[in-house]
């Protein structure tokens, strides 16, 4: 082995590298809110709607989640423009992230709307709650707890998996290493300090996401 | 004059989807031998031990696959001075992948079985390998097939990945045809109903595995 690492390029770049980490979040944070009102659609269309809806919002979760995330990138930034949906690098690669998330996100929520015992329900019933302070004061709460920490890991995954877009060009932290690497020749360090930045960052989300998870739901609890 | 997908295309798809298979299978079965060493290491009693696989497990579960395949690709490069194929790279780093994510599902399941089993064959003065052969593993086994095949699906998508580093595969495939059809409302949908061919099976199978387990288990669940 006769190579010579040089960090002190990556260094010199540390700016365009934050940003870069910066935009990762950014696009994966708002794929998720985005992703998350779709999986809440989605989940509740799918417990109360009539059989065609049950049907299309199952085949949507089958097909998702039985597929690349880059094939599905593909699709919607190669593939649609055919039919007359034009959109640009960024706008395709949050939407496939979106309609990534929407799948998985509905599959979670699904399964926390069903741990609520109906017993629970019930019983909130007959002591004379409607049907909106029943979800308010007895679902909606229990259900969360259930959810919360398969949210929270579906973001990160989400999050790693952004790197992906880099592939259509959207502009996110690996997007802006490729660039930074390829004018600078120094790859293996390059990818190096990103695959770093994004370990980072998902200890860092973990760890913000265990907060979260104590301080709201274990709060006052012994368990 | 622009060819347009046809049977030979479809063809050329299919005899890719051997590559994918067999990328799969490499990073499956040596993948399966680091995960078993990294589950076995997890649920010893030393705290080194413990401590490093934890490490490594961190370390590829919270860093992109893509970064992966560049570190290994240009690591190697690295290594040998030159510009290497790209094969040994992606074999490495899926099966390192897969090691992290099957040493971490099957230390699960060996921990699922209960303290008794492991104390009731040590007061059977069975040796510590003969715990784990004859009591240990042949029931943590049955609990580890339903979440080992649903991580074979996310390995077979992950696969995908490996076509941005120049790899052909069904991914690369797809992309290598739609360069010379201009038909990517065609082809990336086909390509994507492969995947969903290959991996939806796999997920139906893991789903009934599972149901069987929890039904024997006496856990009644919602589905």
């Amino acid at each position: 082995m006769h190579y010579a690492f040089h960090f002190n390029v990556v260094w010199d770049h540390w700016r365009e590298l934050a940003e870069g980490a910066w935009l990762t979040i950014e696009l994966s944070s708002l794929a998720m809110v985005i992703g998350l009102a779709l999986a809440t659609v989605c989940a509740y269309a799918k417990a109360t709607g009539p059989a065609a809806v049950r049907w299309t919002i199952a085949a949507y979760v089958e097909v998702i989640r039985n597929t690349p995330f880059l094939v599905q990138i593909f699709i919607i930034y190669f593939s649609l423009p055919a039919l007359g949906i034009s959109v640009d690098a960024n706008a395709a690669a949050l939407a496939a992230m979106v309609v990534n998330f929407g799948a998985y996100g509905t599959e979670i929520l699904r399964s926390g709307i069903e741990s609520v015992a109906h017993g629970q329900i019930d019983a909130a019933r007959a002591l004379g709650l409607t049907r909106l302070q029943t979800f308010r004061h007895v679902v909606l709460f229990p259900a969360l707890k259930t959810v919360f920490p398969a949210l929270a890991s579906q973001f990160i995954l989400l999050m790693l998996a952004s790197s992906v877009v880099s592939a259509i060009s959207a502009v996110e932290l690996t997007a802006v290493t490729n660039s930074l690497q390829s004018t600078t020749f120094r790859p293996f360090e390059f990818y190096f300090v990103a695959t770093g930045l994004y370990l980072a960052m998902a200890l860092g989300f973990r760890a913000i996401f265990g907060a979260i998870y104590w301080s709201v739901f274990m709060h006052g609890q012994r368990s | 004059m622009n060819r347009s997908f046809g049977l030979s295309e479809f063809i050329y798809l299919l005899a890719a989807l051997r590559w994918t298979l067999l990328l799969s299978l490499i990073a499956f079965v040596g993948g399966g031998l680091v995960g078993f060493v990294i589950a076995i290491l997890r649920t010893t009693n030393s705290r080194v031990l413990r401590l490093l696989t934890v490490g490594y497990i961190q370390l590829f579960q919270g860093t992109p696959v893509l970064m992966q395949l560049f570190l290994f690709y240009y690591g190697l490069a690295v290594l040998y001075n030159m510009q290497v194929d790209a094969w040994p790279a992606v074999a490495l780093a899926f099966t390192l992948y897969a090691g992290a994510f099957l040493g971490e599902i099957w230390r699960g399941s060996i921990q699922a079985i209960p303290r008794t089993q492991w104390e009731a064959s040590a007061c059977l003065s069975l040796s510590y390998i003969q715990q784990l052969r004859f009591v240990i593993l042949p029931q943590a086994m049955r609990l580890s097939i339903p979440p080992t095949v649903g991580f074979l699906v996310q390995l077979v998508k992950g696969t995908s990945i490996a076509a941005i580093i120049g790899f052909v595969e069904l991914t690369r495939a797809g992309q290598l045809i739609v360069n010379v059809t201009f038909q990517p409302m065609i082809v990336y949908p086909i390509v994507a109903a492969l995947y969903f061919a290959v991996c939806w099976p796999l997920s139906l199978f893991s789903r009934t595995l599972e149901r069987r387990i929890d039904a024997d288990l006496g856990i009644k669940r919602h589905l």
